[in-house]
């Protein structure tokens, strides 16, 4: 008989305990629900359904011991996958239009607790407003890291907490601000509540002025919990682009501080603004955001089918731009109507992704930053041998095991991505036409967790033009790709499991 | 003066010998054999013990020492043996280290670890490198005043400029002093009309920027604005300092490590240095590497052999200038001969270092040329001073030594000494004397 290495009961009782908090974030939608006078049942039954299994997991014989890095691994990639299929009962129980097929609620569920904002609804107003919050709530559960909240909550779990967020986001060194775990958590959860306020704030205050007629407290709140997670869901069919412009721009910058390191941000707010502002990270982030945008100004500019104006094609450009790159996938205008130019523009934009610590997804600046520092370092040491050059970030050398893995995440990702992209175009043929270019847009974007692609499943677009096993496929890998492939991959390996 | 000495390697026994003339030395040393043979070398009074404990230093007299100099291997040794030396009375405490962290903790408050002045050998060896590299064909260089001043010793070579000229001849430099010249290991103090001779070592005081002119006029192929191509040989704690140094003067130098984790180590400290991981005795690759275009090699490597054997290839491909780091002071001289252009003993740089407190409260600074055959001094001038007041050709003339003012500073600004120039209360002068005399002169100013 095959001894399990794993202490799996140490997992279920986590998995158990995160489920059964899920019951409060659940409420919001809830008083949403009864303020509207829409139906409370979808939001009474997943509180039902979340409080019941979470029990029952936690019930189950056995001590539940200690969590140690493969309890870690176990309990992360089933939080999510939990967590996901609980947040889906809303959607599914309320039975309106597509998502009354259990696989098209998970896929909005999944979808929206992996900030991806990838989306199946096809006719928004089907849906009640209680319902649409609920997506938006669950981006902002996914956006810091479920885990990083657990952690916040749970001050007990110590030792075992460094080890859930460094396993959630496969960083080898929780940057801890406060020597409790739990209360770098809590900071961290505290900055990120903040922000989401002043979004709020900003978004409401310039409704209030009368500067954006239909951006009422409903939709303030809606945007703010899904901007600075750098998510994507709105409840707008036509995303950020049903606004006027001067919310266009107030939304970039909260893109933009989500997709920045909350470590570095909280030092930057407790009066030490040089260590972000000297990051190198950074610097390379912003790059891209600049790069992009100056790319697809161009791109506009030598399309003689567009029109924006000047202020017009700097916003669309840099909103887009900063969308994509920050993995947040609110359109202001519908990109796939841009010329192919602007459009590969956006989809190289995709693989990039924001600082490591933030709340943005794809493969990181990061890890780019230091796969051109080594491959610039391999370039030269053809030339001097004997050379010894450490790649350096912002001063601190990457030790060399941190590269090998990143060169692997790398290769494992591009992997992943032309799988999947494969999948959709032989799929894809049976229900219909999908192009090559379309399809790769749509991989890049479910499984680098961005949200929009190109064409049905565009920026006013949806998922649901795709056959239904494509969109299971997705599922699975926008989980895959929120919690940076390892933490699943490694529960297929063998040895994870014997001794 | 009582002074204890702690510690007889070679830095402990260099000092006591300098000190063994005109003060009472006690040296302790742990090991009882090397603390009898001191006994008979040096004209001291010699403890075998632990120079950290209480009863030692009680035994060596230190409640009524003025001078506590713990000069060991051993960084903590010499930091708890200073410290306990403070708990029983209150001497002067100078520790020798090695590690520049401890150097930093005690910059801090300078009274950190009971230490009163603190000496620390690498970080000396690799500034004093640095600072001959930027003087190319100087074998030593000093700051005084503050920097204001500089004293840098010359090898004059058959093809210098000043080369059979005399001094009164070479003297074009503005605000630049010939204090003193070398030849045969004989001291000479030039008047203008001593003729400088090839062979001959200079020694020259002035402005840093005319020190810098002259210089460059003596070997004008190498001025420190195109020496700049470095390549240090050698990881060691000296030769990581030196390269870290030359990296603030925004130079990038190379830097040849051969041990792996060593290598890795100093390339993540030193960001602007390149390091390579090799042999540096592998002349292919000094070849490749173009170490004969290289306009400064510094040897620092572990041991005497290996820079002596890296120093004559770097030589022998046709390095310009090459600084060796040794160890042993008695190889010195050694180097010297085959044609190193200078040699540079840590142990020597400590002691000399070290030896500038023997003259405490009147000299400000001390520079020891020539294996202390003459020194050069820094005095802040007191109201009473026999100096003060009238010219310095009548006030030199008083003394019964010979000096030789090479630098005067006032108020911060650098005045050229003259014959008829007149001394003033709180001028600081630096002067070149023989050795003998500083005694002398110290009681005089």
């Amino acid at each position: 008989m095959i001894k399990l290495r794993v202490d799996w009961r140490a997992s279920l009782d986590l998995t158990g305990r995160v489920l059964t908090y899920l019951a409060a974030p659940l409420c919001f939608p809830l008083a949403v629900a009864l303020y509207y006078g829409e139906s409370s049942v979808p939001f009474l039954a997943a509180i039902a359904v979340t409080l019941v299994a979470g029990t029952a997991l936690r019930k189950l014989p056995g001590d539940p011991g200690n969590l140690g890095p493969r309890e870690a691994f176990l309990a992360v990639s089933l939080i999510w996958l939990l967590v996901a299929a609980v947040g889906a009962i809303p959607f599914y129980v309320s039975g309106t239009g597509i998502l009354a097929h259990p696989v098209d609620a998970m896929f909005e569920s999944m979808s929206g607790l992996t900030t991806t904002g990838a989306t199946v609804l096809r006719d928004f107003s089907l849906h009640s407003k209680s319902i649409l919050m609920w997506r938006q709530v669950l981006q902002w559960l996914g956006g810091l890291g479920i885990l990083v909240l657990v952690t916040a909550v749970l001050s007990e779990l110590g030792v075992g907490g460094a080890q859930l967020m460094e396993t959630e986001t496969q960083t080898k060194n929780v940057n801890k601000l406060t020597p409790r775990i739990s209360q770098t958590a809590q900071l961290l959860w505290g900055l990120y509540g903040a922000l989401t306020l002043l979004a709020i704030g900003v978004y409401y205050g310039l409704h209030l002025v009368g500067l954006a007629p239909n951006m009422g407290l409903y939709n303030a709140v809606a945007h703010a919990l899904t901007s600075v997670s750098t998510a994507g869901f709105s409840p707008e069919p036509d995303s950020i682009g049903a606004f006027r412009p001067v919310i266009q721009w107030a939304v970039i910058p909260f893109m933009l501080v989500g997709s920045t390191s909350f470590v570095l941000l909280y030092f930057a707010i407790n009066g030490d603004p040089m260590r972000l502002l000297r990051n190198e990270e950074f610097h390379f982030y912003l790059g891209v955001v600049g790069v992009g945008t100056a790319l697809v100004v161009a791109g506009i500019l030598f399309d003689p089918t567009i029109e924006y104006g000047a202020e017009g094609t700097l916003r669309h450009a840099l909103f887009n731009v900063a969308s994509i790159v920050t993995t947040t996938g609110y359109a202001s205008t519908d990109f796939d109507l841009w010329s192919p130019a602007a459009k590969h523009v956006l989809f190289l934009c995709m693989f990039i992704g924001g600082m490591t610590g933030s709340t943005t997804c794809s493969i990181k600046s990061l890890r780019w930053l230091v796969a051109v520092k080594s491959l610039k370092r391999v370039l030269f040491t053809s030339i001097h041998p004997e050379a010894v050059r450490p790649v350096r970030v912002s001063g601190n050398s990457v030790d060399e095991e941190t590269i090998r893995d990143i060169f692997a995440y790398l290769l494992l990702s591009l992997i992943i991505f032309f799988l999947l992209t494969v999948i959709i175009v032989v799929d894809g043929a049976r229900a219909g036409t999908v192009t090559e270019f379309e399809a790769m847009g749509g991989a890049a974007s479910t499984f680098l967790n961005i949200g929009p692609a190109f064409g049905d499943a565009g920026p006013y677009g949806t998922y649901a033009s795709y056959p239904r096993s494509t969109r299971f496929v997705m599922i699975v890998l926008m989980w895959i790709g929120r919690i940076e492939i390892i933490p699943v991959l490694v529960l297929f390996t063998k040895s994870f499991w014997t001794s | 003066m009582h002074v204890v000495v702690i510690g007889a390697g070679e830095v402990g026994t260099s000092i006591a010998d300098s000190l063994d003339e005109s003060h009472d030395v006690v040296v302790i040393d742990i090991d009882a054999d090397r603390a009898e043979q001191l006994k008979y070398e040096l004209d001291v009074m010699t403890l075998a013990g632990d120079g950290t404990s209480l009863s030692t230093l009680r035994q060596a007299g230190v409640e009524d020492t003025d001078m506590v100099i713990a000069s060991t291997d051993d960084d903590r040794t010499n930091l708890v043996a200073c410290e306990t030396a403070k708990t029983l009375a209150n001497p002067f405490t100078i520790a020798r280290t090695k590690s520049v962290e401890y150097l930093r903790t005690w910059e801090m408050t300078e009274e950190a670890f009971g230490v009163d002045f603190m000496v620390c050998s690498d970080l000396l060896s690799a500034e004093n490198i640095v600072r001959v590299v930027g003087l190319p064909a100087a074998v030593d260089v000093d700051p005084f005043a503050g920097g204001k001043v500089q004293m840098a010793e010359f090898q004059i070579m058959e093809d210098s400029p000043v080369a059979g000229q005399t001094v009164a001849e070479a003297d074009r430099f503005e605000s630049l002093t010939f204090a003193g010249l070398f030849r045969d290991g004989e001291m000479i103090l030039p008047r203008g009309s001593t003729k400088i001779q090839a062979g001959d070592r200079a020694v020259v005081i002035g402005s840093p920027a005319s020190v810098q002119e002259f210089a460059s006029d003596l070997a004008p192929k190498t001025t420190p604005g195109e020496a700049d191509e470095i390549v240090i040989i050698g990881g060691s704690e000296i030769g990581y300092h030196t390269a870290r140094l030359l990296e603030e003067r925004g130079l990038k130098p190379r830097l040849i490590e051969q041990d792996h984790d060593r290598a890795r180590y100093l390339a993540e400290e030193l960001p602007n240095t390149l390091v390579m991981e090799h042999d540096a005795t592998d002349t292919e690759f000094l070849a490749r590497e173009h170490v004969d275009e290289a306009d400064i090699v510094v040897a620092a490597l572990d041991s005497d052999e290996k820079n002596l054997l890296v120093s004559v290839l770097a030589k022998r491909l046709g390095t310009d200038r090459v600084v060796a780091i040794v160890d042993s002071a008695s190889y010195v001289p050694l180097f010297e001969e085959i044609g190193i252009d200078v040699a540079i003993n840590p142990r020597q740089v400590t002691a000399e270092e070290i030896t500038r407190f023997t003259h405490e409260g009147v000299a400000e600074n001390v520079s020891v040329l020539e294996n202390d055959q003459a020194e050069v001094l820094e005095f802040e001038l007191s109201d009473g001073c026999a100096l003060v007041g009238r010219p310095i050709q009548e006030a030199v003339a008083d003394l019964e030594g010979d000096i030789v003012i090479g630098a005067i500073t006032r108020n911060g600004e650098n005045i050229i000494p003259r014959g008829d120039t007149v001394l003033e209360p709180g001028d600081h002068i630096v002067v070149f004397v023989e050795t003998s005399f500083v005694d002398e002169l110290t009681s005089r100013v």
